[in-house]
């Protein structure tokens, strides 16, 4: 009895020292009240929110989330009053089809209307047709990464992937969408298709390659490519970027087959409770040199011209990884929202390639 | 002789299991390079960022004020609770125990969801408080669990017998039941305080906008890798555990024996 009183009184003790640690921050709002953003963990500088709020006297209350589908349910909700939030393309589909999303008023954020590539608003009309809800905010592309020591012929196709000289060296992403993206593309289809026929073809290709690869992971991707562990990788264009750096015998390409441009953008919620403080945000992190610092930071492609003309490191501006041009590819989609029907489907036939 | 080393190596791979995953982290937590998979050489400069980095530190400091708080009030509400438990008839009481039981054995995720259309169909504002709240509900019926059978192991003579000897029901309870339920009472805290500390699906649900605990905190760090600053914190808490755990088992009480553990 007498021990478990010590460790009572050491837990009060460590408590009370965590509390201490920190002070008691006590929240207050700004003298032009708030804005409750709700973004992924880790997608900005936290420079950037102490700025805006300096700049605009508006309080910044940030959250964040991981992946889309816990952002949604907890906005669908409607549980934290959330003004401004950024998911990806087809979330974006989702929630403007379910009404969710308030329209932009664009003369109100000038640095949004003109700093950002109109080919970006061009893009995101795949999910957003008449760009009237989102402000793109970063972008990327998925490619093959591949360790230049173990590959020898020039790699330019997902075919590379179904190789069996590299057999137990490659690494596919374990996401339904993703893997399926690779296997239609290379089967010369939409990846958005909901023809059963098309998928059936894409699951046996899947299931056709799974002898070949080494794992399928998500984020161990990075670690796994830097370490050598594996030839080749299917890896989000962002991560490119920083494996690169890491380990220089890596090289990104886009496969001539065509791949997903995902875009995470901006958007305002319908019952957002400071609309005229969340278009504040959106526009300022849309100025150039704002959106500079947050490419530096996150290191994900920035659709934001003017911050790209002030890169001073002319090989990182001109860098096909990071900013390729969308133009040089005549086959590149972004995810769209299948419904519920057309994700069950998928699901289903990403199960049946999982367990065979 | 041959199967004492067996059963050493047996408690070696044990041990080995147990906390190799615990020795990567912490040696990654030395490490300079960010990536996993390069040795960038010995660095503290984790540790500093760590202690640079104000909502790692606010939501280490929101975790243990959540735990401490929801793991007291739990155990108040839980002992009041027994107490009347035990007064109730043998039926009834059978089934108020099922019916606690009943969150322990609820999937996480199911609790959270309905604690958070409970309140916001409440119209509570979601923050601490709402954490708190929901912190205490799924703490209680474990305390309940590690109180109730001490209650009935407890002859129900001793406390009657207080009470002819002039004691009031309240200084009859501290002096004479409590005492001996302690135990159940303070293991109910534990379970609680810990039960707090790891919740992380229930915590996501019930928070508002601005508010994180580590492990809601850590989570969103996983789309672009976690940071190491989160392995030195590990270590830091595994390292501060482990010393109390050591301070615990020299603790004096440990010679006298009987009641103690």
């Amino acid at each position: 009895m007498k021990k478990l009183s010590v460790l009572l009184t050491a837990l009060t003790l460590t408590a009370a020292s965590g509390l201490a640690l920190t002070g008691c921050g006590s929240s207050s709002a700004g003298e032009n009240g708030e804005v409750i953003v709700y973004n992924w963990g880790e997608y900005i500088d936290p420079d950037t929110i102490t700025m805006f709020e300096e700049e605009t006297g508006i309080k910044v209350i940030y959250d964040e989330y991981e992946t889309n589908e816990i952002m949604y349910p907890k906005v669908e909700a409607g549980a934290a009053s959330y003004d401004v939030v950024c998911p990806s393309d087809y979330m974006i589909q989702k929630m403007i089809e379910n009404d969710l999303l308030s329209e932009l008023n664009f003369d109100n954020m000038p640095n949004a209307r003109d700093n950002i590539g109109k080919q970006y608003y061009e893009q995101s009309r795949e999910f957003d047709p008449e760009n009237k809800y989102a402000v793109p905010y970063c972008f990327g592309t998925v490619g093959i990464l591949y360790n230049k020591t173990m590959v020898e012929e020039p790699v330019d196709s997902w075919s590379i992937l179904w190789d069996e000289k590299y057999a137990g060296n490659i690494l596919m992403q374990d996401s339904v969408r993703d893997a399926f993206m690779v296997a239609l593309k290379l089967d010369g289809y939409s990846m958005n298709t909901l023809d059963p026929a098309q998928l059936e073809e894409a699951k046996n290709t899947l299931i056709e390659q799974k002898p070949l690869v080494q794992a399928y992971v998500i984020d161990q991707v990075r670690d796994k490519m830097i370490g050598g562990e594996a030839a080749l990788g299917v890896i989000y264009s962002g991560e490119a970027l920083y494996t690169k750096a890491e380990n220089e015998d890596l090289e990104y390409v886009i496969p001539k087959e065509g791949t997903n441009v995902w875009i995470d953008s901006w958007v305002i919620l319908k019952d957002a409770p400071n609309k005229e403080n969340a278009e504040a945000f959106i526009d300022f992190m849309c100025r150039a040199d704002v959106a500079l610092k947050n490419f530096e930071y996150i290191t994900y492609s920035t659709p934001n011209m003017a911050a790209r003309d002030l890169i001073e490191d002319d090989a990182l501006k001109n860098s096909p990884v990071a900013f390729p041009d969308l133009s040089n590819y005549s086959n590149l989609e972004t995810f769209h929202y299948l419904g519920s029907d057309g994700d069950e489907l998928y699901n289903n036939l990403w199960k049946e390639v999982k367990s065979n | 002789m041959m199967k004492t080393t067996l059963q050493k190596i047996y408690m070696g791979l044990i041990f080995l299991f147990l906390y190799a995953p615990i020795a990567t982290l912490m040696v990654l937590s030395f490490n300079a390079s960010k990536t996993r998979a390069k040795w960038g050489g010995f660095t503290l400069k984790w540790y500093q960022a760590l202690f640079r980095n104000s909502d790692i530190l606010n939501a280490l400091r929101n975790t243990l004020l959540i735990a401490l708080v929801s793991s007291i009030a739990a155990t108040v509400i839980g002992t009041a609770a027994c107490i009347s438990i035990m007064s109730l008839k043998k039926k009834s009481r059978t089934i108020i125990i099922g019916i606690t039981n009943i969150p322990m054995l609820n999937a996480e995720i199911v609790t959270g969801i309905s604690l958070m259309l409970l309140f916001l169909s409440l119209g509570l504002r979601f923050g601490l408080g709402t954490i708190l709240l929901s912190h205490i509900t799924f703490c209680i019926p474990y305390v309940i669990l590690s109180v109730m059978p001490r209650m009935q192991h407890l002859s129900p003579y001793t406390y009657e017998a207080a009470l002819d000897l002039g004691a009031g029901p309240v200084s009859g309870f501290f002096k004479v039941v409590f005492p001996d339920i302690l135990p159940g009472v303070l293991s109910g805290f534990l379970m609680s305080f810990t039960m707090s500390l790891d919740d992380f699906i229930i915590t996501h649900f019930t928070k508002g906008a601005g508010i994180d605990t580590l492990s809601t905190k850590i989570y969103t760090e996983v789309k672009k890798g976690i940071k190491p600053e989160m392995y030195a914190l590990s270590t830091l808490i595994f390292v501060t555990v482990l010393i109390l755990l050591i301070l615990v088992n020299k603790a004096p009480g440990k010679e006298k024996g009987g009641v103690s553990k």
